[in-house]
């Protein structure tokens, strides 16, 4: 993370994220694996899509209807997992979980996602800011569980 | 009323703050504060006569036993039932749960028809939905007025000879009408059809009189009345319960059975109550029933309907809000912040110790009526002032602003 990156940019790149979500779209191929993801706390409720092919994520997406937080990560989730392998993208979501639950975490591989570093302030969305990366970590591991 | 007074009474309103803020609590419909007498007389169950119900061999259990049974009396003089009609279930969703299953399930056929509303909470809905899979029955919605109001015309309109069950609530938990009930209850009789009637949105905070809005059964909880969770009531015409089976069978409600598996049940409210029930629930029920009754509730109505119009006003004047209930009689305001998802809405609240609920509010079928994904919900008792309304206003003022959560 650049040490340059300030409150202000990372509330830019959050809305931007928003506004503009990055891959929000819903995959016509049946090869897409996809999941579900909703929560009893809050209305989002989103599908996650990953295309994988020998062993790389060739393209993930997502689509549905999210607050700011969610559908912002989530984003930003799918142009950090896209190209990487499955083992590169699980390091990815575990890194990214722990930040936001407060554990040690190896900031050089977040990207933008960074910008959720501050979500402990408000725990009651931690669901909300996770809820992309887990349906993406469940889809990692259902494939893991089938090779 | 003295509002500073009764506020004092509550630990939840002593001092408390939230995100650095004092704390201001507008999620009134999803629970409610209490006093710290309700505490007491749950706590002075366990600390001084901790005993079972329905023997009473000795001392401790003949004080349980007369106390229980005294607030069975004082939750029946709440709604002005009689003492018999009061049986004491886990909440309002297990009342009603009851009625579905005990009687629903039992009396209705494949003929049949079930009338309830978009605007009902998941609780006066599945259920019933439950009660056309088994028996056949249909379930059929009564239209909505231009304002998501249910008016006695749109029952006249809907309702026929086949209905037998008309499932309303008194007030509805997002749109917060106060419905003509005992209009309804007319016509719904009329038509040969009996009124179960969701209180839980409105025995706390105005006056209900079982006898005079003739309904059949009602069904309430204790925690949104500052009372206890874990504890609530379905009242039922003394006869209607007789007709009714229980949901539960087991200890405390038979009074005798052989091994060739005939069983014979006491009578109601005791046959609903199978099992150790929650003595200090009720205890505690009773006795935020009787705050609410020396508070006065027709004063409870007269202050709450004051917030709402005061908070209504102030909303009004702010270019960046729109209601969705403004016309509505209680205490609650369905809204949204101007572009702002509800969740992130009701998170800038938070971050300004203000409680407020976002979501679908367990109405989710009412969400097609009103054409949006999601709603804020402000809902207020007697507890509230002014001032928070005043609080609440200044952080509506900042919404857009909502990433200042995580930031500032």
């Amino acid at each position: 993370m650049p040490i340059s990156l300030d409150a202000t940019m990372m509330r830019q790149i959050i809305m931007d994220h928003y506004e503009h979500p990055r891959n929000k779209r819903t995959p016509n191929s049946p090869n897409y694996k996809k999941i579900h993801m909703d929560s009893v706390s809050c209305i989002d409720n989103i599908h996650v899509y990953l295309l994988i092919e020998h062993g790389i994520i060739t393209d993930a997406a997502f689509n549905g209807v999210a607050c700011a937080i969610s559908t912002s990560s989530t984003s930003i989730m799918t142009e950090l997992l896209i190209g990487k392998s499955e083992t590169d993208a699980m390091y990815i979501i575990d890194q990214y979980l722990a930040m936001i639950n407060e554990r040690k975490y190896d900031d050089s591989v977040l990207g933008e996602a960074i910008v959720f570093m501050n979500t402990h302030k408000q725990a009651a969305r931690i669901k909300c800011a996770t809820l992309g990366f887990i349906g993406a970590k469940t889809l990692l591991e259902e494939q893991h569980h089938h090779e | 009323m003295d509002i500073n007074a009764l506020r004092a009474q509550f630990p939840m309103l002593t001092n408390k703050s939230m995100q650095g803020h004092p704390l201001i609590y507008f999620d009134n419909a999803a629970t409610t504060f209490k006093p710290r007498r309700v505490i007491e007389a749950m706590n002075e169950y366990y600390f001084k006569h901790t005993s079972n119900t329905g023997r009473g061999d000795y001392d401790l259990e003949h004080i349980t036993d007369v106390k229980f049974q005294e607030a069975r009396a004082t939750i029946a003089k709440l709604i002005n039932a009689d003492p018999r009609e009061v049986v004491f279930t886990s909440g309002a969703s297990m009342s009603i749960n009851m009625v579905a299953y005990g009687y629903g399930r039992k009396y209705l056929t494949e003929h049949d028809e079930i009338l309830i509303t978009q605007a009902e909470h998941a609780s006066n809905v599945l259920p019933w939905f439950k009660v056309r899979e088994e028996t056949g029955c249909q379930v059929n919605f009564i239209p909505l007025d231009d304002q998501g109001r249910l008016t006695p015309e749109n029952l006249a309109k809907a309702i026929s000879a086949k209905t037998k069950i008309v499932a309303v609530a008194h007030v509805t938990n997002v749109m917060g009408y106060h419905i003509d009930l005992k209009s309804i209850s007319k016509i719904a009789h009329d038509h040969g059809a009996i009124v179960v009637v969701d209180g839980a949105q409105s025995v706390p905070h105005l006056k209900t009189d079982v006898k005079d809005l003739d309904i059949d059964f009602l069904s309430f909880s204790g925690h949104k009345m500052c009372g206890p969770t874990g504890i609530g009531v379905i009242y039922g015409k003394y006869d209607f319960l007789e007709k009714t089976d229980p949901f539960m069978t087991g200890g405390g409600m038979s009074t005798g059975f052989d091994m060739c598996g005939d069983a014979s049940f006491m009578k109601p409210p005791h046959k609903f109550e199978a099992g150790t029930q929650n003595i200090a629930g009720a205890l505690g029920m009773a006795e935020a029933a009787t705050f609410l009754m020396e508070i006065g509730l027709e004063n409870i109505a007269a202050y709450e309907k004051q917030l709402r119009e005061y908070a209504i006003m102030k909303m009004k004047q702010l270019p960046n809000i729109d209601i969705y209930n403004e016309h509505a009689e209680a205490g609650i305001i369905a809204f949204d912040i101007k572009d702002v998802f509800s969740q992130d809405a009701a998170t800038h609240l938070n971050s300004k110790g203000i409680c407020v609920r976002s979501g679908q509010h367990c109405a989710k079928i009412l969400i097609d009526y009103l054409g949006v994904v999601s709603t804020l919900r402000f809902s207020l008792y007697f507890y509230n002032t002014f001032e928070e309304i005043d609080a609440f206003i200044e952080a509506l003022k900042t919404g857009g602003d909502f990433l200042d959560a995580y930031f500032a």
